[in-house]
């Protein structure tokens, strides 16, 4: 396949997905009797109409980009990191914590100690993942799963207790919720009566910081090898489950640094809902954006606008928010299905001769060696092949799935 | 519902494609009734893909299949266990965690009843089999229990029992002991008298001895038909490989060093818990190749993953150099100057989506060369791969290629640069040449006979005794995870080592 | 004391149902070599959906008619969405973890979607009630411990023999025993391995939406967002502990229920335990679990979520 070729197919693949994922979606909207195409139109468009919306679907897109980053890290490095949600309720309470112990610290110290907290809080959630997966074979998206569910409880625990605005006994109002932090805790907005915060240039930072990370350093190369082929990785030297626990290490910081930029730039207490479905939308994100920091960063703006689209729906199509988890488990779908034609040189090839039968032309002759047939690394890398490295021995059926 | 008698069996014009390579091309094959046809080539020229077609498993971009002269379209197996066609598949296609009978059960449609499986019907039909050809089997046996002879009888009667009347057998001996298969060759001869049988091989002392007509392909063509006992191995030979034969030999002699990889005593468990070596030990001196031949599942694979640090050993000591390396971590290893020529290229010698450049720093990209501060250096990684590529012959568009999508030849070049641009003392090449076309054998061969002469002490692991004959100092034979016996390279002989591969000692 | 026991007992069996439901139908996909996650959003719509008929048509048919109707449509949606798994893994060839993650998230969200539409907020429905087994039901101890039940009970129970005995005696079970380990083995004796695993799918997904079904008739009586709460995933982790085998998972899923009708009888008691870490019991049981057992390589399905390619060269 020429190189023109290549970039229409893989354009018509993304398409034919992206249209499969909108069909799954209108099939549950023609269900509840929705106007299908005035849902899309507002999901779409109604948050552009004015500067208060792009400024929503960038706060938005600060936390899923930090999110998707972290699980960008861990997918390239062989593990499927499904427990971003609980890592980064566990980057709040490390984040508040820390605030609400330290009030009287200066601004300059306050804030990164803080929010270098959280990423600790994450990072140390993210760890026992990958512990388990490292040292016990225990399968990681199971365990990422139930890490959730730990911390949702164990976050509601110091919410209703410990952490607890004391203020809220008082007037027995007893919604649980921190007390508001201290403001050398909070990341200042950007723009005048917009909740936009200074979360972007850290999440916009750390994209560049990642790409760095995974293709310039040799931490990096050790994590993406482990990551492409765990047995080749460890023949050459590298210490495989090592850095699997690192790459959870810092999946997880991420998603506990989203967690606290979040409460730091928006909120400003730890209150109940903030994860709102972020650590699932953030898989979306990142799988969208090709587990590359340069897909990510547009990706999670994509996103951001969903998920506000969504919420306005409610009002103006009368489609419940629910609607944008149907269209993320869609856009799942389609991405993970497609990515057999975009990548499987077996299917491409194929593909080509069916089309070159259907116009007529000669099918070219291939030559005798593989070497004509070269893709790119990038293609054939399928990121989303990560995690599955590991059955290929069938010595661990608990990493099967 | 016996199907007709096949009389004839005729392939016409196969052709079929897999992305990059034409697997077959245009090729015709006719088989009589009652013979042996012995199907000849080397590895990667069609040989199993042509099968795989006329048994229903792939479909032929072209081409057409005829039975008693008219046409037949075959989606899959069964249609071919209809008409009465078998195939024994070289890698065994037994699933290991079910009984002997469920797994014939598996294909005898006749007894998958509504509400249950006929057992008793499967075992009826394996007991009159195994009895009138005299492949005596344990029909309650679990396939894992069974050892590769046992497992092969049982494809045997697994055909035989989807009445199977034209066999094919794709590689037989390829596991088996040089006196398993004297055995199967005997069997085979007598089957011949009621069934038709292709014989997939590349092992022409077994085409000579089992066949009557000959078929030879290279590169997915027919390049020759005709009556075997008219021909000799060495025009075969000529015939399969497209050229003489002539790959490069060690003129054994000249003066090797000192002992620079020595192995005592060592005592490893394999992953099912048995003791895989039982006190092994071995010299091997720089500037010296040794080979250590043997059936595959001897110890070979523990022998080399010990080495390497990729294994732990129970007891026993590894010196490289007289430094201690026994049950250090594979970098350790690494740093003290050990190359490996994995088993698995595709899994275990490179990162098949890394790129070609990536793939020749796997080992040393945490080195200054090629990194500083942690930081990669980009510039040295691209120059060194242009470099390696030049002197080791890498055919690919660019270094940027994926590793993985180069044909085996070039991956096994990508992975001896890598090895060899290191500078290793000692080297350890487990089946450095298998599948591969007898050009790449050759550059592979010249290659190790160059480092033998530059003093490195290589450890050559392989199961082609030419192979080992042609390369080795001294040959070392492994059976059941001890050393029998250390002869030197030129006193080999084929069927010495035959003996002392199957373990026998008569000496 | 005796008391305590029997009660915990007594509440626990009926809560095991739905694991065991959902855990007998992932041992079909597993064995098969199909890992669905997607387990846990079709055990949503499966909740769902069965709570819809006997919610709408409560007047206008027997209660007993309108419960069935429910778990025959959340058994047909369940095997549906076992087919659009199928199709994604099976035919596409996507990795099956984070296509699981997708389904779970469209089951969760469609499920979610249709019932903010349709009815709103929490309200209940009669459900399945209890059928005590006369003569049974009447013996000390065992009577109320497992014969006081509702019929789906008694059906899951029933479906432990029934599963072992379609997995290991009939010719079905053998294919998809076959295909889950040596999918290729399977293909040369002329078994179809994708159709085989389309039925194991459609079979795995059926059964997750009788579970769903049976969480929003018998064990709750209502539908809520996030009623299922994990008990898909546990599902998919008590298949790994039950080692693929009906009597295993049965075993898991009583420690299962077992744990979490403890840990509620320790609220009733009165006992000063944070609510919050007695709900994380069961979830940190899983992790455990998964932590400490053994990996056996004969048990399992060895091509375990690996796709298959006929015309991939080995």
């Amino acid at each position: 396949m020429n190189r023109a070729a290549k970039v229409a197919y893989g354009g018509f693949v993304v398409a034919a997905a992206i249209f499969a994922a909108m069909f799954v979606g209108a099939l549950v909207m023609m269900a509840i009797g929705a106007d299908v195409f005035r849902t899309y139109w507002v999901i779409l468009t109604e948050p552009l109409q004015d500067l208060f919306g792009v400024t929503e679907i960038l706060v938005r897109a600060i936390p899923l980009s930090l999110v998707a980053l972290g699980i960008a890290i861990a997918f390239r490095s062989g593990i499927l990191n499904i427990g971003a949600e609980g890592q980064m309720l566990m980057g709040i309470l490390a984040y508040a914590a820390t605030a609400i112990a330290l009030p009287g610290l200066p601004k300059f110290i306050l804030l990164p100690l803080s929010l270098l907290a959280g990423a600790a809080g994450g990072a140390l959630w993210g760890g026992i993942a990958g512990f388990l997966k490292a040292r016990l074979q225990v399968n990681e998206i199971l365990s990422t799963v139930m890490l959730n569910y730990i911390a949702a409880q164990f976050y509601t625990f110091l919410l209703r207790g410990p952490l607890m605005d004391p203020g809220e006994l008082v007037t027995g109002t007893g919604t649980p919720q921190t007390i508001r932090l201290p403001k050398g805790a909070w990341l200042d907005r950007l723009v005048e009566g917009t909740r936009l915060h200074a979360g972007l240039v850290i999440a916009l930072a750390l994209a560049v910081a990642v790409f760095f990370l995974l293709w310039r350093t040799t931490v990096g190369f050790r994590m993406r090898a482990a990551g492409a082929e765990a047995k080749a990785a460890r023949y050459a030297g590298i210490g495989v489950e090592r850095y699997l626990i690192i790459a959870m290490l810092l999946s997880g910081a991420f998603a506990g640094l989203a967690g606290a930029v979040e409460v730091a730039g928006v909120h400003r207490r730890a209150i109940e809902g903030i994860s709102g479905g972020y650590g699932f939308t953030g898989i979306v994100v990142a799988l969208f954006g090709g587990l590359h920091p340069a897909g990510i960063i547009p990706a999670s703006a994509v996103f951001g606008l969903l998920l506000l689209g969504a919420d306005m729906t409610q009002r103006s199509a009368n489609v419940p928010a629910n609607m944008v988890l149907v269209l993320q488990g869609a856009i799942i779908l389609s991405i993970v299905a497609a990515r057999q034609f975009m990548n499987n040189p077996y299917v491409q090839d194929k593909v080509t001769r069916r089309f070159a039968k259907w116009f007529g032309k000669r099918v070219p002759t291939v030559p005798e060696a593989a070497e004509a047939a070269c893709p790119d690394p990038a293609d054939v890398a399928g990121p989303c092949t990560a995690g599955e490295d590991g059955q290929g021995d069938g010595k661990n059926p608990a990493e099967g799935r | 519902m016996r199907p007709e008698p096949i009389r004839t069996l005729e392939l016409r014009g196969i052709t079929k494609r897999f992305p990059g390579v034409l697997a077959c091309d245009g090729i015709n094959l006719d088989v009589p009734e009652h013979s042996v046809l012995a199907l000849v080539g080397e590895n990667g020229a069609g040989k199993t893909t042509l099968m795989n077609i006329l048994m229903g498993l792939y479909q032929p971009d072209e081409g057409s299949i005829l039975l008693n002269g008219r046409d037949v379209k075959f989606r899959s197996p069964n249609d071919a266990f209809g008409h009465g066609i078998g195939m024994v598949h070289q890698h065994f296609m037994l699933v290991p965690n079910m009984t002997v009978v469920e797994n014939i059960a598996l294909g005898m449609k006749e007894t998958h009843k509504t509400f249950g499986l006929d057992l008793k019907q499967v075992r009826r039909r394996i007991l009159e089999i195994s009895e009138r050809h005299e492949l005596p089997v344990q029909p309650d046996a679990f396939v894992w229990q069974l050892s590769v002879g046992e497992q092969q009888r049982v494809e045997l009667v697994k055909t035989l029992c989807l009445g199977a009347r034209f066999l094919i057998l794709d590689e037989p001996t390829s596991e088996l002991t040089p006196q398993e298969t004297d055995e199967l060759i005997v069997l085979l001869k007598k089957m011949s008298d009621e069934l038709s049988i292709i014989f997939i091989s590349h092992k022409l002392h077994e085409v000579k001895a089992l066949s009557d007509t000959v078929s030879i392909l290279r590169h997915g063509r027919m390049v020759f038909r005709g009556n075997t006992a008219d021909h000799s191995s060495s025009d075969l030979a000529a015939l399969m490989t497209g050229h003489e034969v002539n790959l490069p030999r060690n003129e054994c002699g000249d003066g090797c060093g000192d002992v620079l990889l020595e192995i005592r005593d060592l005592r490893v468990r394999s992953d099912r818990g048995y003791m895989a070596l039982d006190g092994v030990s071995l010299d091997v001196r720089a500037g010296e190749i040794l080979g250590v031949a043997g059936v595959s599942g001897n110890g070979q694979r523990e022998l080399a993953d010990t080495l390497n640090g990729l294994r732990r050993a129970e007891s026993g000591t590894v010196l490289l150099g007289g430094k201690q390396l026994l049950n250090r971590s594979p970098r350790d290893v690494i740093d003290s100057g050990m190359g490996y020529i994995p088993e698995d290229r595709n899994t275990e010698g490179i990162v098949p989506s890394f790129s070609i450049k990536e793939n020749l720093v796997l080992k040393d990209f945490a080195a200054g060369t090629f990194s500083a501060l942690s930081f990669l250096r980009l510039g040295t990684i691209r120059r060194n791969a242009d470099n390696l590529k030049k002197r080791f012959d890498i055919r690919c568009p660019s270094t940027d290629t994926a590793a993985g999508s180069l044909s085996g030849g070039n991956i096994q070049k990508v992975i001896l640069a890598r090895e060899l641009a290191r500078g290793p003392k000692a080297l350890v090449a487990v089946y450095p040449t298998r599948g591969l076309d007898m050009g790449a054998e050759e550059f592979i061969h010249n290659q190790l006979l160059e480092r033998r002469r530059e003093g490195v002490a290589i450890l050559l692991i392989s199961e082609e005794l030419e192979e080992i004959m042609n390369l080795s100092d001294r040959i070392a034979v492994i059976y059941k995870g001890r050393i029998l016996k250390i002869i030197p390279g030129g006193e080999a002989t084929k069927k010495g080592l035959g003996m002392l591969m199957a373990g026998v000692m008569d000496e | 004391m005796v008391n305590f026991l029997t009660n915990i007992l007594i509440l626990g069996v009926p809560f095991s149902v739905a694991l065991l439901l959902a855990g007998l139908g992932e041992m079909f996909n597993q064995r098969a070599g199909v890992f669905n996650l997607g387990c846990e959003g079709i055990m949503a719509m499966g909740a769902f959906l069965a709570f819809m008929p006997p919610y709408f048509l409560a007047g206008s048919m027997p209660a007993g008619m309108a419960n069935l109707v429910g778990i025959l449509v959340a058994m047909a949606a369940g095997a549906l969405m076992g087919l659009v798994f199928a199709l994604v893994t099976v035919t596409f060839r996507a990795p099956q973890g984070i296509a699981g993650i997708g389904l779970h998230m469209l089951g969760w969200g469609t499920a979610g979607t249709l019932f903010r539409h349709f009815v709103g907020g929490v309200t209940g429905v009669p459900g399945i009630q209890t059928l005590p087994i006369p003569f049974l039901s009447g013996i000390p101890f065992l009577g109320p411990v497992l014969f006081n039940h509702n019929p789906l009970v008694y059906l899951a129970f029933l479906l432990v023999p029934a599963a072992w005995y379609l997995l290991f005696k009939t010719p079905w079970g053998l294919k998809v025993r076959s295909v889950g380990t040596y999918p290729r083995a399977a293909d040369t004796m002329g078994i179809n391995v994708n159709r085989v695993r389309y039925q194991a799918l459609a079979l795995g997904g059926a059964m997750a939406g009788l579970a769903g079904a049976y969480l929003s008739l018998a064990q709750a009586k209502m539908f809520a967002d996030d009623l299922v709460a994990g008990r898909g995933f546990i599902a998919v982790a008590l298949v790994y502990f039950g080692r693929w085998h009906p009597v295993g998972i049965l075993g898991g899923a009583l420690l299962f229920s077992l744990a979490q009708s403890l840990q509620l009888s320790i609220q009733v008691a009165g006992i000063d335990f944070p609510y919050e870490f007695a709900v994380m019991l069961p979830y940190v049981l899983v992790i455990v679990v998964l932590a400490l057992s053994g990996k056996s390589k004969m048990a399992s399905p060895t091509d375990l979520g690996k796709p298959y390619n006929r015309e991939q060269r080995v």
